[in-house]
């Protein structure tokens, strides 16, 4: 069968041999683990425990705040130690819940919310995924239980499950869909029941035959749900890019995916939602890909949400002398790191660490217009002009040229002969632009 | 690991092999079947054409790069002074004085492009801006066919004088009179497919120049394919209309600015005057590239049609 896709964007290299053919490890309980009050967009949440408290692993240690807000649940069984300001991901700080290891693991702190997938109430299945403190886990750590309640009048035909993992050295949906098909599949079911979707569609690169053929199987007798293969392009996993290769449809500009009736959710996220829903199980643990070519041993593993990436680079042997960066995520979209210092969340799909030679940015050419940039924009935008008028704060210039629709995959700047620092630029024009149509928006 | 030095650097932090001298070599290597073309028909005399105007190029090229006080190695690193010089050589008929290739190549070079900043700023095609000076300065230098003792009428000027024409046969290979690498349609294609497959030039603006050009001559009852294999209409459409820096960067823009040309290339071969439809119709066209990028942005991913 023809491999699905959408229009242009690129190919970039795979670099999975590392970690693909491993089966993924489970973490030891780590010493200690520090859970921020807030991933993601939503308000930080309100602590309801003390220094000193005993809690349990699925403990409620943070209530959740506003209507995008998410619990804080306790990811190990321990004492609370405290609530720090310290840093956290990309050199940002804020106040996180210290929790020092004492104990066994427990019995999850919620009930199932029942056996048979097709008598669970829509309502109950959304307020159990905020419970759960589930949210998107392919890295985008939007609130999980928003997207599944779009707004009145909207009706959602279709659950899209992305397991296209376009970054390349990331192989943990990989190894998820390989190990755990029939939890995806469950979830998918479950998703689809709190929309009201009609059909429930897996999309995986062609290639990922083993991934592709568990989930197929786990699928069987379901003919509401099917998978997708899909051909190796980046950005492959971007929303907008997985609803057109797939569905032929497109979010249209400045729009969100129900708007074409889908909600698309990353493999892990399904198996969050399948956890939370049918084992009352909350989302503490997440798969990690920590890799490169700065990383003894690479390898996917299982860690508890709040353990700290230098404990988790140490199960992966530690790095290597020539290591000289760390990318939080993968190595299109991923943010270099300061130090190893801060906790994985929920939404850490990946620890890259590569060498001190493949660190340093290439030398930069100047621009000879070779449109590349253009031809390869999967959203057909036209970076190097963007690029261009964000250099020179021209606002009303990126505002016609649809900045704001840029989505961030880095593509431009992948595939530039002359290394320009294309989506750096647009990234910091669209956040000129942001901030000055605040500052009108309080004149009118 | 606490003292370790970690680099912070933007995302992507893995860049594709394509770097700008990468390109430029594919270019050069593309213009090497065209250049053994030359060679084969005009001699001796073509080689010292091809090697004349990139010398000229590469040494006007530093000399600026110095004035300007820019590291020079480091900008003649690119590769494309020596891309203008093959190409303004390819537009220079045989009999062409070294002195006058030479003078071209300063000329394409300093008013070209680095009085604009350089590669990348130049709003013209720089080899065309040295034969347009050339064509202007040197008339009768420039449609001097005798070579070897025989006059050879390029095929245009037999059409325009006897309605002759040369058969597709010798277009198609090159046997016939004309500038030194527009000669030969199948070599200069063969370049060009290669170029296609390293996604070096876009086929938009190649196939919408001679696309152009082709559909006019048959709206007007002439020959097409003569008009396409003759003058340096396959040099301009593969090497040409395809400079990146001088043709336009969204894809609306760019099929406007190739038909464009396509358009100016006929006006100028039946009605005009002089001869030198493509060169002309290029750097016309180049002059429009900053207002069509400007005013023509692409539809963007899920923009309804605003019809």
């Amino acid at each position: 069968m023809a491999l699905k896709t959408f229009k242009r964007g690129t190919v970039a290299p795979e670099r999975k041999e590392a970690t693909r053919n491993q089966a993924i490890q489970k973490s030891s309980v780590p010493e200690k683990v520090y859970l921020p009050l807030a991933e993601g967009p939503g308000e930080p949440a309100k602590p309801v425990v003390k220094k000193g408290d005993e809690v349990k692993a699925g403990q409620l240690l943070a209530e959740a705040q506003g209507n995008w807000g998410l619990p804080v649940r306790a990811s190990i069984s321990g004492t609370v130690e405290g609530i720090v300001e310290r840093a956290l991901v990309s050199g940002q700080s804020g106040k996180a819940i210290v929790i020092a290891a004492a104990g066994e693991e427990s019995s999850p702190a919620l009930e199932p919310l029942g056996e048979k997938i097709e008598d669970l109430d829509p309502a109950a299945i959304i307020t159990r995924v905020q419970e759960a403190g589930i949210l998107g886990m392919g890295g985008a750590a939007f609130p999980a239980h928003i997207k599944l309640a779009p707004p009145e009048g909207v009706t959602i035909d279709t659950v899209i499950i992305n397991g296209a993992e376009c970054e390349p050295y990331l192989t943990c949906d990989e190894k998820i869909m390989e190990e755990k098909p029939e939890e995806i599949v469950k979830g998918l079911q479950i998703l689809m029941q709190a929309t009201g979707a009609k059909e429930g569609i897996i999309g995986v690169k062609g290639h990922k035959k083993k991934a592709l053929e568990g989930l197929e199987k786990a699928a069987e007798g379901l003919p509401a749900i099917r998978t997708c293969a899909l051909a190796d392009k980046y950005p492959q996993g971007a929303e907008k890019m997985l609803i057109d290769a797939i569905l032929r449809r497109r979010v249209p500009k400045g729009g969100l995916p129900f708007q074409v009736g889908v909600v698309v959710n990353n493999v892990q996220t399904a198996v969050a939602v399948k956890e939370a829903v049918l084992d009352g199980q909350s989302l503490l643990k997440r798969v990690v890909t920590v890799t490169g070519s700065g990383v003894n041993e690479p390898k996917d593993i299982e860690v508890y949400v709040g353990t700290l990436a230098a404990e988790v680079v140490e199960m992966a042997g530690g790095l290597k002398e020539e290591a000289g960066k760390v990318v939080h995520g993968g190595p299109l979209m991923g943010i270099s790191q300061h130090n190893l210092d801060f906790p994985l969340g929920k939404s850490t799909a990946g620890l890259l660490i590569l060498s001190e030679e493949e660190a340093h940015l290439p030398r930069e050419w100047e621009c000879i217009r070779c449109a590349r940039c253009v031809d390869n924009c999967p959203m057909f935008l036209n970076p190097i002009s963007l690029a261009n008028f964000s250099q020179f704060d021209r606002l009303e210039d990126m505002e016609r040229f649809s900045i704001m629709e840029c989505i961030e995959c880095g593509t431009c700047s992948y595939i530039c002969p002359a290394k320009k620092p294309l989506v750096q630029r647009i990234i910091l024009g669209k956040g000129a632009l942001r901030a000055a149509q605040r500052k009108n928006a309080g004149r009118d | 690991m606490e003292d370790k030095k970690l680099l912070i650097t933007p995302a992507p932090h893995i860049r594709s092999g394509d770097t700008v001298p990468g390109v430029m070599e594919g270019v050069i290597f593309a213009l090497v079947p065209a250049m053994f073309a030359a060679a084969y028909f005009f001699g001796f005399a073509a080689l010292q054409i091809i090697l004349t105007c990139i010398l000229a190029c590469v040494v006007t090229e530093a000399l600026w790069v110095y004035a300007r006080k820019k590291d020079v190695r480091a900008y003649l690193g690119d590769g494309s002074a020596v891309v203008t010089g093959i190409l303004l050589a390819f537009t220079l008929p045989p009999t062409t004085p070294l002195w006058t290739a030479a003078l071209g190549g300063i000329i394409g070079i300093s008013l070209g492009k680095h009085i604009f900043g350089g590669l990348g700023y130049n709003v013209f095609n720089p080899a065309l801006v040295g034969r347009a000076f050339l064509t202007v300065s040197f008339p009768s230098l420039m449609t001097n066919w005798v070579f070897d003792g025989v006059t050879v009428a390029t095929p245009l000027e037999h059409y325009a004088a006897t309605e002759y024409i040369t058969s597709y046969w010798d277009l198609f290979v090159g046997s016939i009179g004309g500038c030194l690498g527009e000669t030969s349609a199948i070599l200069i294609l063969l370049g060009g497919a290669y170029l296609l497959y390293r996604g070096i030039i876009d086929w938009r603006l190649a196939l919408g120049y001679a696309g152009t050009v082709v559909i006019f001559a048959l709206l007007l009852g002439r020959d097409p394919i003569f008009h396409l294999f003759s003058g340096g209409l396959i040099l301009g459409a593969i090497f040409m209309i395809t400079d990146p820096v001088t043709s336009p960067i969204g894809r609306k823009a760019r099929w406007v600015y190739a038909i464009g040309a396509g358009l100016l290339v006929m006006v100028i071969r039946i009605w005009g005057a002089a001869p030198g439809g493509v060169l002309y119709s290029i750097l016309l066209m180049n002059a429009t590239v900053p207002l069509l990028d400007r005013y023509l942005p692409d539809r963007i991913f899920g923009e309804v049609s605003k019809k």
